[in-house]
């Protein structure tokens, strides 16, 4: 049977909406089912239009669905704005201690949350558990499958309030089996999966910095960079590494720098605000040859912008960003796997090239939590390049040889007898400044003349779809599941659309790209912004010219329904 | 002298003939080989502007980066090394001006790294413009009015924002320069000294001779360095008598303390490898 489920849980901040969202998507996903979740969330902590949007399928799913299958209100705002989502014979769950009765409403429950939470858990708190007891009894949930994922999800507050919160949920069942008249479009059906995890892509990005043999994170909060440090820095003590939050981001790169100059692999986490403070940093990451990761969350921008909300508007900005030419790498992953894999590129291509690396990400990718396979460990290889071993540091030592390949081995401070130096200025073989002209020059080249080697390691993109197809939607990072999920709707419908999605953007994979999209009768750019950064860039590096752009620059993730919507418009022409 | 030539280099210096910039190098050099450091023990951070010029005319690590920037990253290098013994160093500008921030929060983590601020009042690379630090009064090339701003205390400021180590030297007594390095570099914590150092060229106010006139060594009129109170009061003096010496010093925990753990192995020696996430990756099934 297939299934293909949407839970949205609607409320204030602060109501608890993110736990019975969380807790359900985690009963799912260990029921075998594939999961996309994401959180709209105001940029405040209590009060404000909140919400938790699960899908649950019986296929890999990467985006959302507008149709919901079942609404759950904790406030009475959430009718208002989604109640006219809730698709065919869905169902709506309803706080009614919250709202006055919404009897006009088909297929509606009022549960008295905090009463359930009161006489089943003890406390009022407890009735976001019996909303999400109510939910599973009407999906058809075997109820021990429930106890266990809340008994894991409240384990670190103790038995007591662990197993309050199980008895709540049972009282949220016993609730909806009685009051409930009607039949509820969802029926789960468990089905035998591979365990998988359920992942946000910040998640996924921590986990591959840390298997990676990432030592040292460097970061200023922002949004929605943050749970990357916080998740790594959980790991402070259990694996050797360290995380400072710095007093600005200029401070946090130059740290990340000066740990990286001193042998380690080092990285920061920001999002746009942040990382134009980081610029300069960039641009001596540049000049010193040091390896560097930047994880740069995208939100929307100018400015501070629309802090808690999504948009791919710095693609540019990170190709563009630092003073001076020299050569980077810009990775952008379209899902927690891919974030997880690209992440320990990342840090493999910044130390073998000795140059900075871009990990791209976006609000809707960073905290969309997927289900996947756990890693393959086996997998992660750990390539520092060329460093010289302890007994050959000596005296003599050059830090910026000129060498064919334009890559000098590394050495580090106190590890060995010699000494390193570098320099922002322009230096010598040795890394003292210079002025010299010539010297100026072949620094120049050899800085960039390892991009063409860096332009060897990066992958083409992935394609996706019929052979020969009419349309091709042209897209990068988080556009990923929308692309996929259009194409499929409408190949579906007898058309030939293909997606090709590009996941490492810099150095430009130009002839892989060029023979990807080669055929196609139509090309058409898909981004998270106003001005189709990809299209330009595709543009600038291939001639080729797409025919249209499909943009989205509402903050708002976009979604399949959304591209087929535009696609069936023409699209818009930004160029 | 004690084999200071270990941190010799052949390097041309390019300072003007009477910078102070070249007693404080020598100071260095003499201090480092007096408590037995070899260059490859010692990291140098410097910032820009001729006071940075230091690290070019010195045998050590050395990473010279971004204006202002010295602080941050040598708390980077310390953090994951903890054996090198890393100074950081630059001018009254790259320091209070560019990097002011970056000197508050390392004196409020307390990281091991001696900073010395070679303060000449200006602005000497860039060719006399006004510093944080230039008197009221002074000629600069950025105005063409006396400077009309008030200048900062540097030594008020450290000790305000909680540096456990504030001294003051003069680069025209150097054996008391000397002194006051070796406690610094020997203090676990963040060790700032201001170095009055003047600059021929662009401070025709505060020279040599000025200074000269003026200073006084605050510990041999007994002033103690765990008096914070008596600091202060010191630390106001700038005209007939300016205090040199050691301001202030007390013990406590470090950065590297407080994150990692007092004599944790460095972060440097662990072995570069993949590290299991595997139990990390439990927690999200
Ligand atoms: C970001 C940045 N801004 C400005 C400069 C130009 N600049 C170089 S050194 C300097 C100031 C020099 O004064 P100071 O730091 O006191 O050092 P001094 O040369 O006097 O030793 C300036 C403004 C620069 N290199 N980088
Ligand atoms: S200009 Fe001033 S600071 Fe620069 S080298 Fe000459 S005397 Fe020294």
């Amino acid at each position: 049977m297939k299934q293909d489920y949407t839970f949205l849980i609607g409320g204030e901040a602060g109501q608890g909406l993110q736990t019975i969202g969380a807790v359900l998507a985690k009963a799912l996903a260990r029921q075998g089912l594939h999961i996309f979740a994401y959180q709209d969330y105001h940029s405040r902590v209590r009060g404000g239009h909140n919400f938790y949007q699960v899908r649950a399928a019986s296929f890999p799913v990467g985006s959302h669905l507008d149709e919901v299958t079942m609404l759950v209100a904790l406030d009475e705002e959430t009718i208002k704005i989604h109640g006219h989502r809730v698709g065919e014979g869905g169902v709506v769950l309803y706080d009614s201690e919250e709202m006055p009765s919404q009897e006009g409403l088909a297929n509606s429950l009022p549960v008295p949350l905090k009463e359930l939470g009161k006489t089943y858990g003890g406390q009022g708190v407890m009735g976001n558990s019996a909303a999400a007891g109510a939910v599973w009894q009407l999906l058809g949930g075997e109820p021990a499958a429930l106890d266990e994922t809340l008994r894991d999800t409240f384990s670190g507050k103790g038995d007591k309030v662990a197993e309050a919160n199980v008895k709540a949920a049972r009282g949220g069942m016993e609730y909806a089996k009685k009051h409930f008249q009607s039949t509820c479009p969802c029926r789960l059906e468990r089905l035998l999966s591979p365990p998988r995890m359920l992942l946000t892509g910040n998640d996924a990005v921590a986990l591959g910095a840390l298997a990676a043999g990432c030592q040292f994170i460097g970061a200023y909060p922002m949004s929605p960079a943050s749970s990357v440090f916080t998740t790594m820095g959980r790991q402070v003590g259990r694996l050797p590494l360290v995380f400072e939050q710095a007093e600005d981001e200029i401070s946090a790169i130059h740290m990340a720098l000066g740990a990286a100059f001193a042998g380690v692999r080092s990285m920061v986490a920001t999002s746009g605000g942040g990382f134009a403070l980081m610029v300069e940093g960039l641009s001596l990451a540049g000049c010193s040859e040091t390896p560097l990761v930047l994880f740069l969350g995208q939100r929307p921008g100018p400015a501070t912008g629309l802090a808690t909300r999504t948009e791919q508007g710095d693609l540019l900005f990170a190709l563009h960003a630092g003073h001076g030419e020299f050569p980077r790498a810009v990775l952008a992953p379209g899902n927690a796997g891919e974030a997880f894999w690209l992440t320990v590129k990342a840090f493999n291509l910044a130390e073998k090239y000795q140059v900075p690396v871009f990990v791209l990400s976006d609000q809707y990718l960073a905290d969309a939590a997927y289900t996947v396979e756990p890693f393959g460990l086996d997998r992660v290889l750990v390539d520092r390049g060329e460093i010289l071993a302890e007994k050959e540091f000596g005296p003599g030592y050059r830090r910026h040889r000129l060498t064919e390949s334009g890559i000098s081995p590394r050495a580090f401070p106190g590890r060995g007898e010699g000494t390193v130096a570098t320099s922002g200025n322009e230096h010598d073989e040795e890394g003292y400044p210079t002025e010299k002209a010539d010297l100026r020059r072949k620094m120049t080249e050899k800085r960039l003349g390892k991009a063409r080697f860096l332009a060897a390691a990066i992958a083409p993109p992935s394609f996706y779809g019929p052979q020969n197809p009419q349309k091709v939607l042209l897209t990068w990072g988080s556009g990923l599941g929308a692309c996929r999920e259009a194409a499929e709707h409408l190949n579906a419908g007898g058309e030939k659309v293909g997606v090709v999605h590009m996941t490492e953007l810099w150095p430009f994979p130009a002839a892989d790209v060029e023979l990807a999209l080669a055929g196609a009768e139509e090309v058409i750019a898909v981004e998270m912004n106003a001005t189709g950064q990809l299209g330009r860039l595709l543009r600038q590096e291939t001639g080729i010219k797409p025919k249209a752009a499909i943009l989205k620059y509402d903050g708002r993730a976009m979604n399949g329904a959304y591209v087929v919507k535009e696609l069936a418009r023409g699209g818009v022409n930004p160029w | 002298m004690v084999e200071a030539d270990r941190f010799h280099t052949a390097r041309p210096k390019t300072w003007c003939p009477g910078c102070g910039n070249h007693q404080i190098l020598e100071v260095l050099k003499e201090t480092l080989a007096r408590l037995d450091y070899h260059p490859h023990q010692v990291l140098l951070v410097s910032g820009i502007g001729q006071a940075a010029k230091t690290s070019q005319y010195i045998r050590t690590n050395t990473f010279n980066v971004l204006h202002g920037r010295t602080l941050p990253v040598a708390t980077g290098a310390k953090l994951v090394n903890p054996r090198l013994k890393v100074l950081a160093l630059g001018g009254d500008g790259d320091g209070y001006a560019e990097g002011g921030n970056h000197i508050i929060h390392a004196a409020r983590r307390n990281v091991e790294v001696t900073y010395m601020i070679h303060n000449n009042q200006i602005y000497g690379l860039t060719k006399g413009q006004l510093s944080p630090t230039t008197d009221l009064g002074s000629p600069t090339t950025s105005y063409h009015t006396p400077s009309s701003t008030r200048p900062l205390n540097p030594l008020r400021f450290l000790l305000g924002i909680g540096a456990s180590f504030v001294a003051r030297g003069f680069a025209g007594s150097r054996e008391q320069l000397g002194d006051i390095l070796e406690k610094a570099l020997k203090h676990r914590g963040f060790a700032c000294i201001d170095i009055l150092q003047p600059c021929v060229v662009f401070n025709r106010v505060n020279t040599s001779k000025w200074y000269r006139e003026r200073v006084y060594d605050v510990n041999e009129e007994g002033h103690s360095p765990d008096d914070l109170a008596g600091a202060f009061r010191l630390a106001g003096e700038w005209g007939e008598r300016i205090g040199t010496g050691i301001f202030y010093a007390e013990e406590r925990e470090t950065l590297n303390d407080a994150l990692l753990g007092r004599d944790a192995p460095p972060l440097v020696e662990r072995k570069p490898e993949p590290r299991d996430v595997a139990p990390l990756m439990k927690e999200y099934l």
